[in-house]
């Protein structure tokens, strides 16, 4: 009667805490520059090594440049924590994909395209959007600093164990419908903070559909309305990803691990501290128009009215819709905007490249907005040349820039002005989180591609 | 060894929003340190700071009238990134405890793991308490972990508080994770085993 979560969460126990966190063991942590120094330095001060340095990757991504990676970082404070990152790893024995290597790129999006990441596996990383891995069917979670320094110290974390929900979208997304727009409207319904305290698992006809690219998007995600993280149990299309992927298990080590990853699901007769469910037939492409990911709506709908607003939240929904240059009612359909952000863990994989591509081509870029296109990592960018995606996108006027995390957070030079409009594809629509003042509204793929070639939000279904 | 917690008396800064995120509490652009110190200046820049370095006087953290080791903050406090920068400002600002209805399960952990104590009350309390602490503002909480009680010091209103049993030892007595992690060496060890 358990779970999938209980299953995978169970097998790593190493000690419950009467009345407190239990203690997990761990068999991923991923690692970048930004959340790992002071842990480093942590171990350091309490003359420890890490305990099991094979089981943590590193890579930089948060704080790189994603034009001219071949020279220098320019911005010292920025080189100073991607060398920090090298001479721990280095210090350390740990395995670093360093700037400009082939497998560099965003941790999440680095991790699962090398086989790094597999079935029924606990996965930390300094790093919210950790939740991406369970995708595959793993326990995968963000920490904070002091975690990350436990797990380097230990490969345990001491946590409490999430309340269990489960999600079922049943049905079939329609047309021009993606991944992206159907995790959007799960965050609208549920709210930013909807999920808090519960670890999610997503299931229903909908979302077995989803291919491994789409899967990892909506787990993404999940941190957005709050979750711990959110899992999708494998199969075959979680196993055909990982044949061949080049850290994965091979020849009878592989046969063995897939033997156990078609255990992993939740019982038929598992229970859950929450169910939910939604019709895969209700979606349409998504835009949110406010400053946290919960405020979205449907592209043809307008921005709630003042009176759809709880009366404790009227100050907050306000106070959001003023920084954003909107009022209640309005509707964004030929809103002009200035950027448009393609990349982040979310979407800046080879699926979202080929469905801006598919949206672009033939069409011309919109002179009045700047576009950034950012692959995930290096390998997406091999496999977009590959494909010949990156001549569309030059025929169309567009440039392709350099791996990283980019526009998502702006550490780099990668800023949003103040006051301008950005459609991104990234992940959160916080105030200044693309760049003080910058005002963000997320999207998927589509939405983004419309804008770009429009200059205007235009529904990706009407052209 | 941390600093230990066992009792706080304090004003109350009241920064009423709801879902304020880490983004907030620390922008990014602030998180190039590779050390933990000088994030309180920082602490949630964009709205205290105008474009020009100047102060925001309309922010709450600029009204002389609000001091204190508390803050009261709006449901969902924390929530976005894991950024255990946030917990470094509030505590490097002097912030010892936070009162929300809610608090993203991230922040809390790192929270705790800085020596700041997140309280959550019902969501009618902590709209009387914005309301008293707007009107008033040298009304003072009285916090005390080991009975795990907020109280108003008038004696108004009293209140308990949850907080896990074995993170309510660490605080009073200074532990952190990592050293009890550790002493479990030999159980991890013999999972490995198993594994
Ligand atoms: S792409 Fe954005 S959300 Fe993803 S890891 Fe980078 S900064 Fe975080």
């Amino acid at each position: 009667m358990n779970t999938l979560f209980d299953k995978i969460w169970d097998k790593h126990i190493i000690h419950s805490i009467e009345n407190g966190p239990t203690q997990l063991y761990i068999d991923r942590h991923y690692c970048h520059e930004v959340t790992s120094p002071q842990a480093f330095e942590g171990l350091r001060m309490r003359g420890l090594k890490v305990f099991r340095p094979e089981k943590t990757i590193c890579t930089p991504d948060h704080n790189i440049p994603t034009i001219n990676q071949e020279l220098p970082i320019a911005d010292p404070v920025s080189r100073q924590q991607v060398d920090t990152l090298t001479s721990n790893a280095n210090a350390f024995g740990l395995t670093l994909y360093p700037l400009g290597h082939e497998l560099n790129g965003i941790i999440h999006v680095m991790g699962p395209e090398n086989g790094y990441t597999l079935p029924g596996m606990t996965i930390v990383c300094g790093d919210s959007h950790t939740s991406t891995h369970g995708a595959f069917g793993a326990v995968a979670f963000g920490i904070g600093t002091s975690e990350v320094e436990m797990v380097l110290a230990s490969q345990t974390i001491l946590q409490p164990k999430p309340l269990k929900m489960r999600i079922t979208v049943n049905g079939e997304l329609a047309p021009n419908v993606t991944a992206k727009d159907l995790v959007l409207y799960i965050i609208s319904q549920v709210g930013t903070g909807g999920a808090t305290g519960y670890f999610i698992e997503f299931a229903g006809e909908a979302i077995r559909k989803l291919n491994m690219e789409e899967r990892m998007t909506v787990c993404n995600m999940s941190i957005e309305m709050g979750a711990r993280g959110g899992l999708i149990a494998p199969d075959e299309t979680t196993i055909a990803y990982l044949k061949d992927k080049p850290f994965a298990p091979k020849n009878s080590e592989w046969d063995k691990s897939v033997a156990y990853w078609q255990t992993l699901k939740s019982d038929d007769n598992a229970v859950f501290d929450k169910e939910l469910a939604f019709e895969a037939s209700d979606i349409e492409p998504m835009i949110t128009y406010g400053t946290n990911p919960g405020m979205g709506i449907g592209i043809s709908q307008s921005i709630p009215s003042i009176d759809q607003i709880d009366e404790t939240s009227k100050v907050s929904f306000l106070k959001s819709l003023d920084y954003m240059g909107f009022t209640p009612d309005q509707s964004l359909l030929g809103k002009p905007v200035d950027y448009v952000f393609l990349g982040s863990c979310t979407n800046g994989r080879l699926e979202d490249f080929r469905a801006f591509a598919s949206y672009i081509k033939g069409k011309k870029k919109s002179e009045n907005l700047t576009v950034w296109l950012v692959p995930g990592s290096q390998k997406v960018l091999k496999q977009i040349q590959q494909e010949g995606i990156d001549k569309i996108l030059t025929e169309a006027g567009f440039e392709l820039r350099q791996p990283g995390c980019s526009a998502c957070l702006a550490m780099n030079d990668d800023k949003v002005p103040a006051g301008k409009y950005a459609l991104s594809t990234s992940n959160r629509n916080f105030e200044g989180r693309q760049g003080p003042g910058a005002r963000t509204l997320l999207c998927g793929p589509l939405v983004a591609a419309a804008a770009a070639v429009h200059g205007v939000i235009t529904d990706p279904r009407s052209v | 060894m941390k600093e230990k917690f066992i009792t706080i008396h304090s004003t109350c800064v009241p920064l009423e929003i709801e879902n304020i995120d880490t983004d907030q509490i620390i922008p990014a652009r602030f998180l190039k340190a590779t050390d933990k110190i000088g994030f309180g200046k920082n602490l949630f820049a964009d709205w205290r700071y105008q474009s020009n370095g100047e102060e925001n006087k309309d922010f709450i953290l600029n009204n002389p009238a609000y001091k204190g080791a508390i803050l009261l903050a709006g449901k969902n406090f924390g929530c976005g990134s894991s950024r255990e920068h946030a917990a470094w400002a509030i505590a490097g600002y002097g912030f010892r405890v936070v009162i929300s209805s809610y608090f993203a399960d991230i922040f809390r952990n790192n929270a705790l793991n800085n020596s700041i104590l997140p309280i959550i009350v019902s969501e009618d309390d902590l709209s009387m308490l914005f309301d008293k602490v707007k009107s008033n503002p040298a009304t003072q909480l009285q916090i005390d972990l080991p009975s795990q009680t907020v109280t108003l010091s008038d004696n108004s209103w009293s209140c308990s508080f949850e907080i896990n049993p074995y993170k309510k030892e660490c605080l009073l007595k200074g532990y952190d994770d990592i050293d009890f992690a550790l002493s479990n060496r030999l159980l991890i060890e013999e999972w490995e085993k198993k594994a």
